[in-house]
């Protein structure tokens, strides 16, 4: 029969409210480290550091506000399948537009 | 419908009801991912093979409106959360605030949104419409510029068109609230609205990187 | 027959257009996808008619490219794409797991009105100047150049997306949550393994597509510059994104038939199927290695070796799985007790045009091979050998199989057996001459071709008019059965699915008391309660009727 895990875990606002606020945190540092030049230190640092804290500020959001951590493992299964399916999109996309430079 | 919480045709329990209509909108969720996903790719593609050219577009765009904005949505979703929490601890009075107040957040940025849209009207850099990058600009320019703001209006603009879709359940959601409807036994519609909320977050989350941080310095 | 049914529970147009009853909606779909396989068999004779001579005997070439490109719009997006799932699936999968209806009924319904409004678009389009783009809506054609009515057509193909995902997302909720008791993942039929698969690719597929021609639509509208080099633009990132979905949609296409052949087999070899956990992973494993493979479309497009040589690779891994039921299915022949009811005969030739299908479809997998093939009647042979050979086959032996549960009615054996057999033939002589045409060198998509290809040409025309007959007689006596078929009672052939159980036609709430699920599925040597029992062999204990 169906999983009987259910969605009853009660998230406190006390949570809420530091996640908001790491959410802040790393909102002012990405626009900091927008205004930095970091591609002289290693080329395109400056996307990498972008995205690590986007990927980070979207995971909290999905964990925390979106009660991922907390939901059953199928939820989670579908979270993680559609983030595979887009990563193969755009990996495999550009390994086609990479490689046709090798030739 | 299950407006009063009742058991609906085809489930068995109030469990099962509640089980189905969460899966149904992460799925739903996960067609989304797909949807702008496909224009990610096309941003990747266009943004690694006209580098340069997109770091002197995106300067043109407003920062510290997009970065106002993202302080906005981050606020409606926390606000949007309260509203869940509120709902499942029964506080029905504080449930309609907080979902008035993510709401007006949400109308706030779509207002910063016309702003900025209006702004790119002036400057003329809406393509297809009087389209110039700037006073002198060659063909070269204007063609390769206007792919950053095609690209800065659709995907933009599918994330605006989404927020006023929930714009729209929250004032179905307000109206429920309002009528004392959601109880902690019965929020589904409350959480899956949530849900989806905290989704259309998440794509600004990424776009205002993507679109107003390309190489500032 | 049980007094009273789905059919006549409620009588009125409304109680059908407003209907929430999934089987009710399958007829409603079934009506629809008929009436577009109608429309592109129109473009199908149109264009054999066309090419029985070498310069072209009935329209401009300008216009032929509008006949090919309505013809693959129609049957793709509104026919073949729907059929099993929006039909049969739609009607099956609550019976085969136990369940009342599906999980979202409204949404059900309203997955009809989003493919009528869509179809409504795309028929706009065909008669007010039709569409030359090709299925493909390559760009810059589609999205710059192309006079014909692109854009009424990129926004109905766009619109029918939703469709899909609305069933997608539908069946698989309810394969999750809707369950009987006792009726666990490895006990549901393959049927529903086989929608349940299809469905993952309609939520993780459909809406790449939709982007894609929401993009293309665009930019013909405000002339914007995605997909066009001439502003900087790119044709082959429109590729990419359009066969990023369009791949899988072909298992989209062909996995519910699949589904289908792994009911009929069984029932008609009266034997339990061979390897049922291979054939249920193999569905997901076909559906998920599908998305991985998109490329070898684009082969000729100057991808570089490495990246063609991987998608060439993963095109012949996803073969396997394909094989791994081909097997199966050939093993449950093997040692049953073999019956040639109507299905059972669908089946067979699907196991074999299948089969040519998909090894030619490793030909064109094939690197070097494809250079010559690409864009060749080879490729046109290949697909059709699947989707008509296979797919097609599946949908109709599909509903021959179900219909004494849909309809209460038996249809007329002999006929059905003979309409197969003209079917079959039929089908071989259009398009076995099109591997040889294509090999040879004739190009797809051009409205004329060397005099020396006119004799294969005429062979595929003339199949086309025996394979039309083929598909005119299941419609006309299929259609008489519903008012004069001879009654077919609850288990006519004798099955073992959870849908046999209950009355012919179902009632609208689908059992009268939920079955509660304690047997293994195709167990045909232990079902005395179907009268199916080997004799001496122990009986499991069964549930309430």
């Amino acid at each position: 029969m169906s999983e009987h895990q259910s969605e009853h875990h009660i998230v406190s606002p006390a949570i809420y409210s530091v996640i908001f606020g790491v959410l802040m945190i790393c909102t002012i540092l990405t626009v900091v480290a927008a205004e930095i030049d970091l591609n002289q230190y290693f080329g395109g640092l400056n996307i990498i550091v972008a995205l690590t804290i986007a990927v980070f500020k979207a995971s909290l959001v999905v964990l925390f506000f979106m009660h991922a951590k907390y939901s059953p493992k199928r939820t989670q299964m579908v979270i993680v399948a559609s983030i595979f399916w887009l990563g193969i999109m755009l990996f495999m996309t550009m390994s086609d537009y990479v490689t046709r430079l090798w030739s | 419908m299950h407006r009063t919480g009742e058991l609906f045709g085809q489930y068995k329990t109030l469990e099962q009801q509640r089980e189905t209509a969460s899966l149904g909108m992460w799925i739903f969720l996960s067609t989304e991912v797909l949807f702008f996903g496909g224009m990610f790719m096309t941003y990747t593609l266009n943004r690694s093979t006209y580098p340069d050219i997109f770091s002197e577009a995106s300067k043109t765009i407003n920062l510290w409106l997009g970065a106002v904005n993202t302080v906005v949505l981050i606020a409606s979703s926390l606000t949007m959360a309260m509203a869940v929490w509120s709902s499942q601890v029964g506080k029905k009075k504080l449930l309609t605030v907080f979902l008035v107040a993510t709401l007006v957040l949400g109308c706030v940025f779509l207002g910063i949104k016309s702003v900025e849209y209006h702004e790119k009207y002036v400057e003329h850099h809406i393509p297809g419409w009087n389209y110039q990058f700037e006073p002198g600009a060659d063909v070269s320019t204007n063609a390769h510029t206007q792919l950053f703001f095609s690209l800065y209006f659709a995907m933009t603009g599918l994330h605006a068109l989404h927020m006023i879709v929930g714009a729209g359940l929250l004032l179905w959601l307000i109206r429920q609230s309002i009528r004392g409807r959601f109880t902690p036994e019965y929020n589904t519609p409350v959480e899956n609205i949530g849900l989806y909320w905290h989704f259309v977050d998440i794509v600004w989350i990424f776009l205002f990187p993507l679109l107003y941080l390309i190489d500032r310095h | 027959m049980p007094r009273e049914h789905y059919l006549n529970a409620t009588y009125g147009i409304r109680s059908w257009l407003l209907t929430t009853d999934h089987k009710r909606i399958a007829m409603l779909y079934l009506v629809s996808v008929t009436f577009f396989f109608f429309i592109g068999g129109a473009f199908a004779t149109m264009i054999r008619i066309h090419l029985l001579t070498p310069t072209g005997l009935l329209v401009t070439p300008e216009t032929y490219n509008k006949l090919f490109t309505m013809h693959g719009v129609a049957m793709i997006f509104f026919f073949l794409i729907p059929s099993i799932p929006a039909v049969l699936g739609n009607f099956l999968l609550p019976i085969m797991i136990g369940a009342k209806d599906l999980a979202f009924p409204k949404i059900n319904l309203l997955s009809w009105y989003i493919y009528l409004i869509g179809g409504g678009f795309v028929l706009y389009s065909f008669s007010t100047g039709g569409l030359d783009t090709g299925w493909t809506f390559y760009t810059p054609l589609s999205s710059v150049y192309s006079n014909s009515a692109v854009t009424p057509a990129v926004i109905g193909v766009f619109i029918n997306g939703f469709s899909s995902i609305l069933t997608g997302l539908n069946f698989i909720v309810t394969v999750h949550t809707m369950r009987a008791p006792g009726m666990t993942w490895f006990r549901m039929p393959l049927f529903v393994w086989a929608q349940y698969a299809t469905s993952i690719i309609f939520i993780l597929g459909t809406p790449v597509i939709a982007i894609t021609l929401l993009l293309a639509g665009m930019e013909r509208m405000f002339h914007l510059g995605f997909f066009n080099p001439a502003l900087g633009g790119d044709p082959i990132l429109f590729q990419h994104l359009f066969w990023f979905y369009s791949h899988p949609a072909v298992y989209i296409m062909i996995l519910p038939a699949m589904g289908v052949i792994s009911e009929i087999i069984p029932t008609f070899a009266r034997k339990p199927i061979f390897g049922y956990s291979f054939i249920a992973a193999s569905s997901i494993a076909i559906a998920v290695i599908g998305f991985f493979v998109w490329a070898h479309h684009m082969f000729l497009t100057g991808q570089s070796t490495y990246s063609a040589l991987a998608f060439s690779l993963l095109s012949y891994l996803v073969a396997i799985p394909s094989a791994v039921k081909v097997f199966n299915w050939t093993s449950t022949l093997y040692k049953g007790s073999i019956s040639y009811d109507t299905p059972m005969l669908y089946a067979l030739g699907f196991i074999g045009l299948f089969l040519i299908g998909g090894l030619t479809g490793l030909f064109l997998a094939c690197l070097g091979l494809d250079i010559h093939i690409h864009d060749t009647y080879f490729v046109v042979a290949h697909f059709h050998y699947i989707m008509v050979g296979g797919a097609v086959m599946g949908y109709v032996g599909g509903l021959h199989f179900w219909w004494p549960k849909i309809t209460g009615k038996l249809y007329p054996e002999f006929l059905a057996r003979v309409a197969a057999v003209i079917l079959f033939i039929g089908f071989n002589l259009t398009f076995f001459p099109q591997f040889l045409l294509g090999y040879l060198g004739m190009p797809r998509r051009y409205s004329s071709y060397p005099p020396e290809f006119q004799v294969l040409n005429v062979m595929s025309t003339a199949g086309a008019s025996i394979l039309a007959l083929g598909y005119l007689l299941p419609m006309i006596y299929l259609t008489w059965s519903m008012r004069y078929g001879k009654v077919a009672g609850r288990n006519p052939w004798p099955a073992t699915g959870l849908e046999w159980q209950t009355d012919s036609p179902p009632p609208t709430e689908n059992f009268d008391v939920t079955p509660e699920v304690t047997w293994e599925p195709y167990d045909y040597e232990n079902r005395p309660d179907l009268g199916l029992a080997i004799e001496g062999a122990p009986t499991h204990a069964h549930g309430d009727d």
